[in-house]
């Protein structure tokens, strides 16, 4: 598949001194529902409002179709958005919303209509043609500002935190909703969000942006499984951190001291002996070990110190023998009642396989 | 029972006081003027009757017809010029300024003349306009006339400028604010499918600013319509309007009748404007 935008070596600098965006470049491909992902302020929206025509990057290229969009006006640049609040037009009514964008095609009036139709019942509304905004509830004007965008078939559609004005019940619908859109409608998304889950339900890919920086770009198991940063392993799901130091080294993997004991690592790169690093582990990989036995792989050995329910499972906090806490995570199946797992106080033993185990520079 | 008398007797002391207030000070006045518009003046007294007499003048007697028709006039160009120079202006400070104190300022200079006397402000006109004026001044130094012109003083366009000047804050205000309850992002919208800036101003932001327009025309019309200052100071000879006429029915001409019924019909022409621009706005907040 061909590139049907490209970012090169974009910059984005506010007065002269304040960076937005920081020599940013990524490719995407035609078809794909891409997401940019950050906390506020790491320059995504801006990025995406540059893609959009609304800011002008200080410097790089914009190419949209094998065309530089960099300095064009939105108006004639063929991509589409969906706006954080919708932006629809009060004074219309949802049908003349969404034909809106089609008057500036020269298409006949007929076809017009026919198409805003088609678009509303392509996001399940066609009843509400004649109704104004102000009448639908966010769900609806939500759908409407989707319909308004995809009607006019861009070659990109962005999306600025398009569910973010949406209740939790309703978002996780519209998370499954959009991606079932992305998949039939086959234009190429690009969305911003702050939420992980929405950019690891939806999302083919997934770029994690940090201070106007793109921090890793993978899709989401890649970036869930191996994350390259500290950062990256915090913002996409839980890990925890535990210092570290470079024992021995055996091929494919690194035996270090954390947590009061030696942990066996896999991994691949340069580390030298006594080097001082981070270990990375995910609460749901850590599994509690039959006491006495010795499991596969690392054992850690701690006393529980708290214990939170939340329906699905439970996650436990064990303070480990050097001091330092580790979450851990796990679901309860039917048959283990709750009273059947350790109690709050009793000492426990923690396994977790050495390819579970993330490597990281040490915390400066 | 005794509690809930208590509070019933409390709250129609809290609203009695305004409304005995508006009784005394508008209901009655009205009373009395509707009244004496239906009377008869047989010099030196007016005489109680139910006649439409004063009202048949007002509406067939060329002299008060013309007085009225021009007074329209005036009212409606000092109105179309207001937002002429107003539109501009508010849309500027509110689109196109970026700098956030630049803005209040420059929007507290327009407002800041209502607080200097209404006279003041009028007179300052005669004294630009004048045969001794600053512009006369300025055109005979820049050699464009060599003698001092009367055209500009004492005519009905030096009161159209002059109401324009004193009005102008209440056709910025209203516009100013419909401007900025208009969100960015509809413009944005509008851009991103495919309308350029001029279709984008036409669809979106004109539309959506129309009950600022709709009140700043009621505002300026309906004060110019009841001026009687301006006309008095730069007005001249053919520039008298209705609150001019009305002001010497009740003085010199002393025909308190036909000074009431021109009133009334003053009066309703201001209510009918009022009534239309209120439904005009409820039909363009409609989408809101």
């Amino acid at each position: 598949m061909a590139s049907i935008i490209e970012l090169n070596d974009i910059r984005k600098v506010y007065g002269g001194v304040i960076v937005g965006v920081d020599h940013v470049s990524m490719s995407v491909e035609d078809g794909e529902f891409v997401t940019l992902l950050g906390p506020s302020g790491c320059g995504k929206s801006t990025l995406l409002r540059m893609i959009g025509g609304f800011e002008q990057p200080t410097a790089g290229q914009i190419v949209l179709a094998g065309r530089d969009v960099t300095y064009e006006p939105p108006h004639k640049r063929d991509v589409n958005m969906v706006f954080q609040d919708y932006a629809l037009f009060p004074h219309m009514t949802v049908g003349e919303n969404i034909s809106y964008g089609l008057r500036m095609m020269g298409l006949p009036r007929s076809e017009t209509r026919s198409k805003a139709v088609e678009a509303l019942d392509l996001v399940g509304l066609p009843e509400k043609i004649d109704q104004k905004p102000h009448e639908l509830s966010g769900g609806q004007r939500q759908r409407i500002a989707l319909a308004r965008a995809i009607v006019r078939n861009p070659k990109v559609l962005l999306l600025d935190e398009p569910l973010s004005a949406l209740d939790a019940n309703l978002r996780e619908q519209m998370q499954v909703e959009l991606k079932h859109m992305h998949e039939k409608v086959g234009i190429t998304f690009i969305m911003v969000t702050h939420d992980q889950t929405e950019a690891l339900v939806m999302s083919d890919r997934v770029i994690v942006m940090e201070k106007g920086r793109v921090a890793q770009d993978g899709t989401p198991a890649e970036l869930y499984d191996h994350p390259e940063t500290p950062y990256v392993a915090n913002f996409i799901g839980t890990t925890n951190f535990l210092p570290a130091r470079v024992l021995s080294r055996d091929g494919g993997s690194v035996v270090v001291e954390a947590g009061g004991t030696r942990i066996i690592a896999e991994v691949g790169g340069a580390l030298p002996e006594g080097e001082h690093i981070r270990i990375g582990i995910r609460p749901e990989k850590l599994h509690f070990a039959e006491s006495g036995a010795s499991g596969p792989g690392n054992t850690l050995e701690g006393r529980i110190e708290e214990q939170i329910y939340y329906g699905l499972g439970m996650r436990t906090v064990v303070r480990l023998a050097e001091g330092s806490t580790v979450l851990v995570d796990g679901l309860l199946p039917e048959a283990v009642a709750r009273t059947t797992l350790p109690e709050i106080g009793s000492n426990v033993r923690l396994s977790i396989a050495p390819h579970n185990v993330r490597v990281f520079a040490a915390e400066n | 029972m005794a509690a809930f008398s208590t509070r019933r007797l409390s709250s129609y002391m809290v609203l009695g006081i305004p409304i005995a207030w508006i009784i005394i000070f508008m209901l009655v006045p009205y009373g009395v003027l509707l009244t004496y518009s239906f009377w008869v003046k047989k010099y030196p007294l007016f005489v109680p009757a139910f006649q439409f007499g004063n009202y048949i003048t007002v509406f067939t007697d060329p002299q008060y017809l013309r007085v009225l028709l021009r007074t329209l006039k005036i009212s409606a160009l000092v109105s179309l010029a207001s937002l002429l120079l107003a539109y501009p202006f508010a849309y500027f400070l509110v689109f196109r300024l970026k700098n956030q104190s630049l803005r209040v300022w420059l929007y507290m200079a327009v407002i800041a003349p209502l607080w200097v006397s209404y006279l003041l402000r009028a007179y300052t006109w005669k004294s630009i306009l004048g045969t001794q004026g600053v512009l006369n001044s300025f055109l005979m130094s820049t050699g464009i006339t060599t003698e001092p012109s009367t055209i500009f003083l004492y005519n009905q366009s030096a009161m159209v400028v002059t109401l324009t000047y004193i009005f102008i804050p209440f056709m910025v205000m209203p516009i100013y604010a419909a401007l900025e309850k208009i969100p960015n992002n509809l413009s944005e919208a509008s851009a991103d499918l495919g309308m350029g800036p001029i279709r984008t101003f036409l669809r979106i932001t004109l539309p959506l600013s129309l009950p600022g327009i709709v009140a700043g025309f009621t505002l300026t019309f309906c004060l110019s319509f009841g001026d009687f200052i301006a006309p008095f100071l730069v007005g001249g000879p053919d520039g008298l309007l209705v609150a001019n006429v009305i002001v010497s029915q009740f003085g010199a001409a002393l025909n308190w009748p036909l000074g009431s019924a021109l009133s009334v019909v003053m009066l309703f022409i201001v209510l009918a404007i009022i009534t239309a621009s209120d439904r005009l706005e409820r039909f363009g907040q409609q989408g809101h």
